[in-house]
């Protein structure tokens, strides 16, 4: 203790100590904040301002703050925004309701086979996102054996009978792009939900059951309170990209399928109308955005563990 | 929720038996827990306490055997089907709900309607009423062990199962921990069962304490029963210290025994003596019933000679280690009483009163 008392005053007329680190944080940061300003806040500045310019391609664009634009693209595409993000909701309660149970088994029931689980959750990855979407038009095909099972226990009746298919048939229907959606976004929601229940301590089961909780209560006091930070991340992660989506409707779905992705892209790519393309872009992150702090407020994540 | 508001009896274990694969963790145990009494089930770890206390506490299925609550047999029940409540050992406090919630998330799930107000008496009785609003991770280890008896206590059920509840306090809070658990529990009179490796926080605490060794029970019985006449080499070690010497019997004489042990004859109480003596027997003395005598001293039954070779002074007494003739070492522990103290080198003769041993079986 003497000889650190005697250092440090041996230390003090070389000067007051500096402040350290001034300029580190800033370092560190500048990487990130160069990516985000390069490729992400000027192309959003890019993209407001070329919604609200008038002109053609031919003959150039010019700002002329035209709002218009906005309300044209609503008015022209409101029911594909809203289908939008109704598959997007189906597809994450889809999702949720696939994955939930399978987090739980690879966090808590796996044992040795935990990692090969995850690999394996994680392996559709290593195939292209075409490749995998296009997969489904070869497993929901008419004449395959899941369509044959489909129909041999009537169940193609019942989606029928609630609109998500017209006909016989699985393949070109709202069923089938809400399945490509379930399937391709699964992992965003399997992993989150993995890492929160496999935080979660099992001797609070044991708890809740000695405190008179069976099953069901303890799943809903208990478990699904403890796992909201991996439902909400796991969630958002499913949610938003599947509402922004246009490779599952136009690989899977019908020309009444058609979700605001798809007009994005015909309108940027094809019709070569720009300003609607990046007033449509605006109003889906807006929506985005108004619906995931509605939700995330909702679901009072900051109360959470 | 029945009606009875009595506790419905007394906790019995019939021939409960737990298997983990190959591992026989509990190996067919008889035992009676009366009404109302605090009970300590005492043992080294992995000597399947813990595991006797989930199956009585319906978290772990007994391989065979049955267990029952008064009359009912409770053997097939699930856990939140059973009037028993646990303190568990890493306290298992609810991280999202609020102390108040966690204390009446029982009475809740039984639907008792002024669960508020009853959850508030038992944060009273544990003195936690003004954390009622906090989080289980803003209290100290202390105070969560509180919140979680109150947790259990407040169920008011016919057993409570404490598994080593006061493990991961520091000594001074344990102590204090102690304390509190008794005067809790002749408060509210519920049957208290105590898991614990610690022999002085079983003794101390409990009415009758049970001591578990590799999955049997060596033996049941009032602490200072346990201490004074140790049915098993077991039991004589793992409460408190013993000094063993073999002993052959060479005769009996009403109620006094003789025999020789090393050479040296020696006399016992007769009473003492088990009744399996096919593996042969040891004569047990604590530390404490030995004493060192002054040459001259001739009142002492029993006399045995030695060499002192380690001395301790602690205080309110001296600790000595004293090699025999045939090389085992004896503890003796003489109080600081005025009498001479011996140093290391010594030659000295130690005695002690034949109704102060013991006689167990030897360990086969």
């Amino acid at each position: 203790m003497a000889a650190l008392t005697q250092a440090t005053v041996g230390a003090a007329p070389v000067g007051p100590p500096r402040r350290r680190g001034g300029l580190v944080p800033l370092i560190l940061l500048a990487p990130a904040l160069v990516w985000l300003v390069v490729f992400f806040i000027l192309p959003t500045i890019s993209l407001a301002s070329q919604s609200l310019q008038t002109g053609d391609i031919d003959n150039g664009y010019t700002l002329t703050w035209n709002f218009a634009t906005y309300v044209d693209a609503l008015s022209r595409y409101w029911p594909q925004f809203l289908r939008s993000i109704i598959y997007a909701a189906s597809a994450t309660l889809g999702t949720l309701l696939l994955g939930y149970p399978l987090a739980w088994f690879i966090a808590h029931r796996s044992g040795r086979h935990k990692t090969t689980l995850l690999v394996l959750v994680v392996a559709p990855f290593f195939t292209n996102f075409l490749i995998r979407t296009l997969a489904w038009q070869i497993i929901l095909t008419d004449g395959g054996p899941v369509a044959g099972f489909f129909r041999a226990t009537g169940l193609t009746t019942v989606l029928q009978a609630v609109g998500l298919t017209d006909n016989d048939s699985l393949l070109y229907s709202q069923f089938a792009v809400i399945c490509g959606l379930v399937y391709n976004f699964l992992p965003f929601m399997v992993l989150p939900l993995y890492t929160s229940l496999e935080r979660l301590d099992t001797r609070l089961l044991d708890a809740a059951g000695d405190l008179y909780a069976n099953g069901w209560n303890t799943f809903w006091k208990v478990i699904w309170p403890l796992s909201l930070p991996g439902v909400v991340s796991g969630t958002l992660l499913t949610f938003i990209p599947a509402a922004g989506d246009y490779i599952n409707s136009k690989l899977l779905g019908n020309t009444q399928t058609v979700m605001i992705g798809q007009i994005i892209d015909s309108q940027f790519l094809r019709v070569l109308d720009y300003p609607i393309a990046a007033a449509l872009s605006f109003i889906l992150m807006a929506a985005i955005i108004t619906l995931v702090a509605v939700y995330v407020r909702a679901a009072g994540t900051e109360e959470l563990v | 929720m029945a009606a009875r508001l009595k506790a419905s009896g007394d906790l019995r274990l019939v021939r409960l038996t737990r298997h983990f694969d190959d591992f026989v963790a509990v190996a067919g145990i008889d035992l009676e827990v009366p009404s109302g009494s605090f009970f300590a089930l005492l043992g080294p770890s992995g000597c399947g306490k813990t595991t006797t206390l989930r199956m009585v506490a319906g978290l772990e299925e007994p391989t065979s055997g049955q267990i029952f609550l008064g009359t009912e047999d409770i053997t097939a029940t699930r856990a939140y089907q059973r009037k028993v409540n646990t303190v568990f050992q890493s306290y298992a406090l609810f991280p999202h709900l609020s102390v108040l919630d966690n204390v009446g998330f029982g009475l809740r799930q039984l639907k008792v309607a002024d669960w508020k107000a009853k959850s508030m008496e038992a944060l009273e009785l544990v003195k936690l009423a003004d954390r009622a609003r906090q989080r289980p991770r803003q209290l100290s280890g202390g105070m969560q062990q509180r919140v979680a008896l109150a947790r259990a206590i407040v169920n008011r059920p016919d057993v409570l199962l404490l598994d080593e509840p006061l493990g991961a306090l520091d000594l001074k809070l344990r102590r204090e921990m102690q304390i509190e658990l008794k005067r809790i529990q002749s408060e509210v009179g519920i049957t208290f069962i105590h898991v614990t490796h610690d022999q002085e926080e079983a003794m101390t605490m409990a009415d009758t304490v049970a001591v578990m060794n590799a999955g049997h029970l060596e033996q049941v019985g009032a602490p200072a029963d346990l201490y004074d006449h140790p049915a098993t080499t077991f039991v004589a070690n793992f409460l408190g210290q013993s000094n063993l010497l073999p002993l052959e019997l060479t005769g009996a004489d009403g109620a006094v025994a003789t025999g020789t042990s090393h050479g040296v004859s020696l006399t016992v109480d007769a009473t003492q003596l088990p009744t399996d003596r096919s593996a042969g027997i040891q004569l047990g003395i604590r530390p404490e019933k030995l004493r060192l005598l002054a040459d001259a001293d001739g009142r002492a039954a029993n006399r045995l000679q030695g060499t002192v070779t380690d001395a301790s002074f602690t205080g309110v007494a001296t600790t000595y280690l004293v090699a025999m003739p045939w090389g085992q070492e004896l503890t003796v522990t003489q109080p600081n009483d005025g009498s001479d103290r011996a140093r290391p080198g010594d030659p000295v003769t130690l005695g002690w009163d034949p109704h102060q041993a013991f006689v167990v079986p030897e360990a086969g």
